[in-house]
């Protein structure tokens, strides 16, 4: 087995058949580094399936653009949305859905997650998202942790999370690459992968860096200026791997015969696709002044943060992350378990959109609340307007929709309804924002993919076939 | 030293905080989570920290303060589980955590009460979102090296969230896989110890001069009380079959006991009701987070219901800080089954009962203490905020540390805003 798949990667190399017919092209910036499938060597091998056109007829549909449709409908084909308005007519053969008195989103998207590489059952064999053993492993990739069989794709699935970005851990301050799954059930992560996304690397701010390694492990780094400087030294690096390879390239271009590749370093193979733009940064990081010493930092070095996570403190400084058009992905309520959280606000999703140009995000880091981003949302939307910040559910909806897809890089394909992009769409039972609301029917790619009527479109994972426990129980 | 005789003070007379005003809330649709049931465009007078009054058309007192409710619902403040309030203000950070004992004994004396901080700002925090009351909870842990705790954790006190503390204690005991390491690393020594403990409460003839102890002379002190039925024990079990155990031990030791987590407790509802034991749970159980909770299910609640447990929610979770989601849980509890009332009574009167306030709080009826939420809507949707908070009578300021640095910031963002 092991021998069929090296072999099958030396065929890539030789012949470049990851671009036949029925692969995924590579990612982009694939040319950079490495041979063979370039910066995919593990492509993704996700097929959408076939499925009728779909109709979904007289809902209240929220774009996702920020605009908000009565009795209208959308009309899915060849896994794309192809119209979205009032008075469409399918095809013959469509799938009709009677969306009467229901909403109509696109499907959300939650850039923080942790499914698959901290599973349930969360036992110590399956514990897979923090390589805790340097404070710097840019090298390590979170879908190779990855565990499909994670029960909580599918209730997050059920909560029409059709798109999900897993991350490695914050304990380091390089915790690794990302990976950018579509929702649906594959024996490999592989058949997960979002075709053509482009990678993250994750990043961490405070506390946990410092508390992993300083104060249990009695090693640099201890402090947050022993943070920075731990970043920064990569950075330096990461510069002179770009260069070395820039060279190689300009001596390659003039015929130079003496031309010898720099040794290739995984590590900074990732560092330096981030200071290229071509990977895409996603930092943890709850206070304030810290998040203004990292954008101080991204200049520094000549890159971009795309979105900081657990953004705590943003409502402190939603001038400035929207300056430097950078995202803030957020809770709607948690605070206080750590100190860095400690000054979190409710209000502080609606302070942050109400920036100008400002770009709130919500997000889970948890199998709880990736259920039910939109009742978040919810909250978020509550707490805002008491504070005179009111938030129109057409407004709102980008928040686990537009803006994620946007920090992912994927607004192009993903993210709103509009025509030509994946249709990737959740019926709700009526607004999505209330403690009621179920997603009805979430379509990936067109196809149907969870249905709350008929729990078997959904496979249940693995790990919970046969188990006693759950007899009785809708699966 | 004025902070200090103030918690003295709290402490000393419970329930005898300073009354509020005399305030009529008119025009309300009063939920009483009693056999009143609902009552429509109903009046409540609040006096002397009191329901003075309940009912249509009470005229104003002289001296009354008047809230008009439009026919926005009043409830009885809600429960806030236990948990750690007041007694860990941050997570990770041990010299305000003061949740669990590490002296490596069982010692059921150990109180987290006296530890306890009326002005911890996540008291303000929760009081905003609507909590009133919650049970002090310690937590066993097991340290690096796997010593730490015991399986009996200790006890701790309900609180009121005005800071009061009432002299209403529970036990709480760790049972499980979980709690694995705090027992020899199996759960099967969970009994034997408990067993063991009970020899030396009620056999202490048996025990010869050089036998091992479990516990101290105060030890056997407090567990002989809640042995004797004075308080309720909280076990922290999970798993159907373990909890089959616990119905089995807590009526041997005539214990008045409870389940807590209690993930696949739906399958043993039938015993449990058989039994008489309440359910604290947590409604967002709904993955196998271990091989004790494969059952897990949404429908948990909504099932034990029907089978006639008396439930109450709690977070599994101990932390304090977002307590206030207690409520948007129980309104995932009713969207998976659970009758609307059922969940208002889970967050209301079943954990009153359940921690012996039910003579004071819990309901709104006449005689009862005041302690009442006036919301936007429906408590138990997401869009919905308090707008009124009363515990005992006393209306509460609408300010936190939150809404502190709310404020500071929002002028910020408006000038920004209008650039």
């Amino acid at each position: 087995m092991k021998k069929k798949v090296v072999s099958c990667v030396l065929a890539t190399v030789l012949t470049g058949c990851a671009l036949q017919a029925g692969k995924p092209p590579p990612a982009p910036g694939s040319a950079v580094l490495g041979a063979g499938r370039g910066a995919a060597p593990y492509p993704s091998t996700y097929v959408i399936p076939q499925s009728p056109p779909t109709l979904i007829r007289n809902a209240t549909v929220l774009t996702g653009t920020g605009a908000r449709l009565d009795n209208a409908d959308v009309l899915l084909a060849g896994g794309k949305i192809v119209a979205v308005g009032s008075k469409l007519t399918g095809p013959a053969g469509a799938a009709v859905v009677d969306a009467t008195g229901r909403w109509v989103t696109p499907g959300v998207i939650d850039i923080h997650s942790h499914l698959g590489v901290y599973p349930v059952p969360g036992v110590q064999a399956n514990a897979d998202g923090n390589e805790a053993t340097s404070p710097t492993t840019a090298n390590v990739w979170a879908e190779h942790s990855v565990w499909p069989q994670d029960p909580g794709f599918r209730t997050a699935l059920a909560g029409g999370i059709t798109t999900l970005q897993i991350l490695p851990g914050s304990a380091n301050l390089f915790g690794g690459r990302s990976v950018v799954l579509k929702n649906v059930p594959s024996v490999t992560v592989e058949g997960m992968k979002f075709p053509g996304a482009a990678y993250g690397l994750k990043m961490a701010c405070g506390e946990n860096p410092k508390r992993v390694y300083g104060a249990d492990k009695k090693q640099f780094p201890s402090t947050r200026m022993g943070n920075m400087a731990g970043y920064r030294a990569q950075w330096v690096e990461a510069q002179e791997y770009l260069r070395d390879q820039q060279e190689y390239q300009k001596k390659l271009a003039s015929g130079a015969k003496d031309a010898k590749p720099p040794k290739r370093d995984l590590r900074l193979d990732t560092l330096a696709g981030a200071l290229k733009g071509e990977i895409i940064v996603h930092m943890h990081c709850y206070r304030a002044d810290e998040m203004a010493a990292v954008l101080d930092m991204s200049q520094e070095f000549g890159y971009h943060v795309a979105a900081f996570h657990h953004a705590a403190e943003a409502y402190k400084i939603a001038d400035l992350l929207a300056a430097h058009d950078v995202c803030a992905a957020m809770w709607a309520d948690w605070w206080g378990f750590k100190m860095e959280a400690y000054d979190g606000i409710p209000e502080n999703m609606a302070f942050v959109d109400a920036a100008p140009g400002g770009c709130a995000i919500i997000h889970s880091d948890s199998d709880e609340g990736i259920q039910r981003l939109n009742q978040e949302v919810a909250k978020a939307m509550a707490y805002g307007a008491r504070a005179g910040l009111p938030v129109a559910p057409e407004r709102a909806i980008r928040w686990l929709t537009a803006n994620p897809a946007k920090s992912l890089g994927l607004l192009d394909r993903v993210g709103t309804l509009e025509p030509g992009k994946m249709a990737d769409v959740v019926v709700w039972s009526g607004t999505p924002f209330s403690v009621y609301a179920f997603a009805d029917l979430v379509f990936i790619d067109g196809a149907l993919r969870y249905d709350r009527a008929h729990p078997a479109v959904a496979p249940e994972s693995d790990f919970l076939l046969g188990q006693p426990a759950t007899a009785g129980l809708a699966p | 030293m004025r902070a200090l005789g103030w918690i003295l003070v709290a402490l000393a007379l419970p329930g005898q905080a300073a009354h509020g005003a005399t305030v009529l809330i008119h025009d309300a649709t009063v939920h009483t989570v009693s056999a009143a049931g609902v009552l429509e465009h109903a009046d409540i007078l609040i006096r002397d920290g009191r329901i003075a009054e309940l009912g249509s058309a009470i005229g104003a007192a002289a001296d009354a303060t008047v809230i008009d409710a439009g026919g926005r619902p009043v409830t009885p403040g809600l429960f806030g589980g236990a948990g750690h309030l007041g007694i860990e203000e941050i997570g990770l950070e041990p010299t305000v955590d003061d949740y669990s004992l590490k002296l490596g004994s069982m010692r059921p004396e150990f109180d987290v009460t006296s530890a306890f901080n009326p002005e911890s700002a996540v008291l303000g925090v929760a009081r905003l979102g609507g909590v009133t009351f919650a049970q002090l909870a310690p937590s066993s842990e097991a340290d690096a090296k796997g010593a730490g705790g015991s399986i009996i954790s200790g006890q701790g006190a309900l609180v009121r969230l005005d800071g009061a503390v009432t002299p209403m204690h529970a036990l709480f005991v760790e049972m499980g896989g979980e709690a694995n390491a705090l027992s020899g690393s199996s759960r099967a020594a969970q009994l034997m110890l408990l067993q063991q403990a009970l020899i030396e409460v009620h056999s202490p003839q048996l025990l010869l001069a050089n036998d091992v102890r479990l516990l101290t002379p105060e030890g056997r002190r407090v567990l002989q009380g809640y042995l004797g039925g004075s308080g309720r024990v909280v076990f922290d079990v999970e798993r159907a079959a373990d909890i089959r155990q616990v119905i089995a031990f807590a009526q041997r030791a005539h214990l008045q006991a409870a389940i807590r987590g209690a993930t696949e407790a739906w399958r043993v509802a039938a015993e449990l009701a058989a039994a008489g034991l309440p359910v604290l749970l947590d409604p967002l159980d709904d993955l196998p987070q271990s091989f004790d909770t494969v059952g897990a299910t949404l429908e948990n609640a909504a099932r034990l219901e029907r089978a006639g447990v008396r439930i109450a929610f709690s977070f599994d979770d101990p932390q304090p800080h977002n307590i206030r989601k207690l409520r948007q849980a129980a309104g995932i509890a009713v969207a998976h089954g659970l009758p609307w009332e059922a969940a208002l009574a889970a967050l209301t009167r079943n954990p009153a009962q359940i921690f012996g306030v039910a003579d004071r709080n819990g309901t709104i009826e006449r005689g009862r203490l005041a302690d009442l939420v006036l919301w936007s809507g429906d408590p138990l949707e997401v869009s919905t905020l308090a707008d009124a908070v009363f515990i005992q009578g006393v209306q509460q300021p609408m300010r936190s540390r939150q809404t502190e640095l709310r404020d500071r910031y929002l002028p910020k963002l408006r000038a920004h805003e209008a650039r």
